[in-house]
């Protein structure tokens, strides 16, 4: 019975995210949004109290069911294990955790968020690595499917569907998000949650709150025959079927080993009877140990958040610092309207992939740079920054985009465009085009005569940098190619104007 | 009892699914000797019976007594292979063979190329379809398309290369292609055909039979249409554009067609008639103006309508249409096997259509595509077909506030990505002019794309 709850809601969260990442027209995000800033570091990173609050609530209450329900990567992994099931029957058993290795992981994190070492915080965050796997793996299929019907529709003159363009962002992540599920696929499909249990941060640090769950699996040892049927079962390896004991900071609360056990000597219940009965002396230093931890590693993920906001306050307000407008490349990265600064992002984003996939115009694409692997940089080879749509900034979860109304995006310089004079086909062929200015959607572009004037029909494009907002739209509809003779870069801290 | 089995044979046809090809395969495998003389068409279309074999009409050609059929094949437009490349001839030969076997069994005796047509290959495979008959069995009309080189060895060589490409000893129509362009018209005349003496070299090959017939095609400036008309030498034909939007009002700058065939008629000059559908424009008209249409001659399509109209002049020799697929050809040997000439009150009906026509934002493209390639890679024709059928069809609002805006905003948007990819759409129009004066509807092409870009930049930010 709980476990079939346990697996609705499982099947029903999972088939949700996973459609946030593939819905390419903005419409489930309306509904369900949400689910991706309750996932917990996002919610640690956009300083969302509430839903930090909450989940420790929860685990605190029922264990790891975060890791169950909540978690998509988690609840891949359970899918991977039940094929494993299939293939051979009662395989687990229980092993001590490598406690080392948990804490040395969640550890790591920690500093790397703090440090701001970004990418080793995607790699290790469970939702973003879900995110790329989705992403990367599963939106092309979804997008093929969709074409199909966009073609059939076409053929029936419906406008029910349209066809989305294909296209392998990054094949570094693309790469990542293969050898993510490759490895996760062998791990889960032999050992259960063996990653979420000894790599996974979210798993140790949930794992802290978890031991102390008011709800949890109990053996009744006067039922219990000993069959260590529980424990050949148990995908977390975390019940010591020898002594009657879980591990409660590695179980996930699947509820598998209620329904597997017999003798029903398994149940889910409040802790404190069975507590007091069953443990004497040798648990109540332990607790206050534990305490200790929670309330340590808890306040840690506080002065996390702390530290991010106070480096934010830090570069508030002052003039947008302009890079090197000579050099061809874009050495300024242009991050999207709502992230304030290019540092902002770097911090808060983990890399999830949600906004690069809902883009409807084609402008994000992953960096490959190592200090912002992954993270979402704006590129305008393949569309512009459209001025109807603040996609991204709706569905981040991490605040690193955050929420901005079409109204102010208008207003918010996110790079400029410069003119390579050189480059412009009035210059090269002498051709009248002004279509950068045409398209411009703030009216920042001025249509001037050249100082030495051939023709009085040919005119150059003059740039009110106050008025550009970055939008791409010249570099975009710009007729040069393969370079644009005209391009944004970027400013490393937003500004309204 | 015949006719009753007939249509008891499409109703199974019609319930086991018509029209679709393994049927067709079926029933050609399995019918009667008798029945597969029939036509192909009477399997896989609708309830209006046989296309008549030997119902056509014909006009006589007042010089050379040709007996043309008044339904000419405009060779413009043939079926393009799926997946051509670009240095390849893109024209699908067999669906040309299929075509052209079809017509002249109908009764279609006259087929009009030009060198440029279909990126320079439309002749060879019109050549290669024709070559399959008797030469006496249709007549050939091709064109001194003659603009980029006017140069007198050019000329006589793009005129030697018809006959090679055409597979043929004589040229029934030779027509001087695109009569009337140019920012100076008689300019532009006297330098492709008079000053480079071309003109007296064509009237030599007249005189020695090689051009049976010699004319022009107009477009444009009527300047130049006077100019040559009032010239002293004897036009054999003309070719004009007419159709009954052009008959009340000249759509370009001077295609006042009520004016044009007037003039032929005057001096006896039979008349070959170009856009009599202004390149499909009058067959996808508008719901409103169909149903009028409709409830005058329920059986008929919009493009009958226009056929008839086009052809009804006694003073026209032949319509032309660039018929691509075959339901079109049958549609219009059907309309024309024989042609039943628009009453008074008919054309009458049709002149209110045009001024209801001219109401709507339509851009006068009929999508000759002579204004292609465009240097900066947009698909011009696609994107003025995709707005006209928009127009048509109710899907260009007004205002937001528009009752359907919402559905007529996403079947402009999507049926755009859809028929032209995003960077051949107008948003990439430079304005370069190269287009302009390329056009025989004198279309100001970069001004209307950038209206319909602005359109579309307006629903797109919801800002109508």
């Amino acid at each position: 019975m709980l476990k079939t709850v346990r697996v609705t809601a499982a099947i029903i969260f999972f088939t949700i995210i996973s459609l946030l990442f593939l819905d390419f027209t903005g419409t489930l995000h309306q509904w369900f949004g949400w689910l991706a800033k309750i996932q917990l570091v996002p919610a640690i990173l956009s300083v969302n109290v509430i839903v930090i609050v909450l989940l420790l609530i929860l685990t605190l209450l029922f264990g790891r069911i975060y890791c169950s329900v909540i978690c998509p990567l988690g609840v891949m992994q359970d899918i991977f294990t039940w094929f494993g099931g299939k293939a051979k029957k009662n395989r687990f058993s229980f092993s001590p955790a490598i406690s080392w290795l948990r804490y040395l992981m969640l550890a790591i994190f920690i500093i790397c968020l703090v440090a701001g070492v970004h990418f080793i915080v995607s790699i290790l965050e469970p939702y973003s690595a879900y995110g790329r796997i989705a992403s990367n793996l599963m939106s092309p299929i979804y997008d093929w499917g969709n074409n199909l019907f966009a073609y059939l529709a076409e053929r029936y003159n419906s406008y029910a569907f349209y066809s989305v363009d294909v296209w392998i962002k990054n094949w570094i992540v693309l790469s990542v998000a293969i050898v993510t599920i490759g490895l996760l696929f062998v791990l889960a499909f032999l050992n259960g949650r063996s990653y979420c249990n000894t790599i996974c941060p979210v798993g140790t640090f949930l794992g802290l709150i978890s031991k102390f769950s008011l709800f949890r699996p109990t053996i009744d040892t006067t039922q219990c025959n000993g069959c260590g049927l529980c424990a050949r079962n148990c995908k977390c390896s975390c019940i010591d079927n020898k002594k009657h004991v879980i591990d409660y900071s590695r179980c996930v609360v699947c509820m598998d080993c209620i329904g597997k056990c017999k003798r029903n000597a398994i149940k889910y219940k409040l802790r404190i009877d069975s507590g007091k009965k069953a443990k004497n002396d040798e648990g109540k230093p332990e607790i206050i140990d534990k305490g200790k931890r929670v309330f340590l590693s808890s306040s840690a993920i506080i002065a996390v958040s702390t530290i991010i906001s106070a480096q934010e306050k830090k570069v508030d307000g002052g003039l947008a610092i302009i890079k090197d407008k000579k050099a061809r490349e874009n050495v300024t990265k242009i991050t999207p309207p709502g992230s304030p600064s290019i540092k902002h992002l770097a911090q808060h984003c983990t890399a999830c992939q949600l906004c690069i996939n809902s883009c409807p115009n084609d402008v994000l694409h992953p960096s490959t740079e190592l200090e912002t692997f992954m993270q979402p940089i704006m590129k305008f080879d393949k569309g512009y920054c459209r001025p109807e749509c603040n996609e991204c900034s709706s569905v981040c979860p991490t605040g690193a985009i955050r929420p901005i109304t079409i109204e102010d995006k208008s207003a918010e310089q996110i790079g400029h465009a410069v003119w390579v004079a050189e480059m412009c086909i009035a210059n090269t062929e002498g051709v009248s085009c002004g279509n950068c200015g045409r398209h411009c959607t703030t009216g920042a572009i001025h249509m001037v005569p050249p100082k030495e004037a051939k023709s009085e029909e040919i005119l150059i494009p003059a740039i009110d940098t106050e008025k550009c907002i970055g939008c791409g739209a010249c570099e975009n509809l710009c007729p040069v190619s393969p370079l644009s003779a005209i391009y944004v870069t970027g400013h490393e801290r937003h500004r309204k104007i | 009892m015949e006719k009753r089995k007939d249509i008891s044979r499409r109703n199974f046809l019609k319930i086991f699914g018509s029209g679709i090809v393994t049927t067709g395969v079926m029933l050609y495998g399995c019918s009667s000797p008798k029945e597969n003389s029939k036509d192909k068409s009477e399997e896989n279309n609708t309830n209006l019976g046989d296309v008549p074999t030997d119902k056509m009409t014909y006009r006589i050609n007042p010089t050379t007594k040709d007996k043309v059929s008044i339904l000419g094949y405009g060779c413009m437009r043939w079926p393009a292979k799926e997946n051509a490349k670009d240095d390849e001839n893109p024209i699908d030969q067999e669906e040309v063979n299929k075509l052209v076997d079809y017509a002249l069994a109908h009764g279609v005796n006259y087929f009009d190329t030009a060198p440029v047509y279909m990126r320079g290959y439309s002749e060879k495979s019109t050549g290669i379809a024709l070559k399959r008959h008797p030469r006496d069995k249709y007549y050939i009309a091709t064109k001194m398309s003659n603009f980029s080189d006017p140069s007198f060895e050019n000329s006589v060589k793009l005129y030697k290369q018809s006959f090679k490409e055409l597979q043929v000893d004589y040229i029934d129509y030779y027509l001087l292609h695109a009569i009337g362009g140019g920012s100076d018209c008689i300019q532009t005349l006297h330098d492709r055909f008079i000053d480079n003496g071309l003109i007296n070299y064509l009237l030599k090959e007249r005189e020695a039979g090689r051009i049976r017939n010699l004319g022009f095609s107009f477009h444009g400036d009527v300047k130049a249409f006077d100019y040559l008309l009032a010239m002293d030498v004897k036009w054999d034909f003309v070719q004009i554009q007419l159709n009954y939007l052009d008959w009340i009002k000249p759509l370009g700058a001077n295609i006042d067609a009520k004016y044009l065939y007037s003039e032929l008629r005057k001096k006896n000059i039979p008349a070959v008639i170009m856009e009599p559908l202004l390149g499909g424009r009058l067959a996808t008209l508008n719901e409103h103006i169909v149903k009028s249409l409709k409830e005058k001659r329920p059986e008929d399509s919009n493009a009958a309508w226009a056929f008839r109209f086009a052809g009804s002049p006694e003073g026209v020799l032949t319509v032309l249409s660039g018929m691509t697929f075959m339901e079109h050809l049958q549609d219009n040997i059907r309309t024309y096997s024989p042609l039943e000439p628009v009453s008074d009150e008919e054309k009458e009906l049709l002149n209110k259509t045009a001024i209801e026509l001219l109401q709507y934002p339509l851009v006068s493209c009929t999508n000759c595509e002579y204004c292609m390639p465009c240097p900066y890679g947009l698909n011009i024709p696609g994107i003025f077909k995709h707005y006209n059928k928009c127009v048509n069809e109710g899907n260009v609002s007004e205002s937001a506030k528009d009752e359907n805006y919402a559905k007529a905003r996403r079947a402009f948007l999507i049926g755009y990505d859809r028929s032209v990819p995003k960077l051949r759409q107008a948003s990439h129009c430079i304005g370069c002019n190269k287009c302009v004066s390329l056009c025989p509807q004198k279309i100001d092409i970069p001004e209307e794309l950038h209206r319909i870009d602005e359109y579309v930049e307006k629903i797109k930010q919801n800002k109508l």
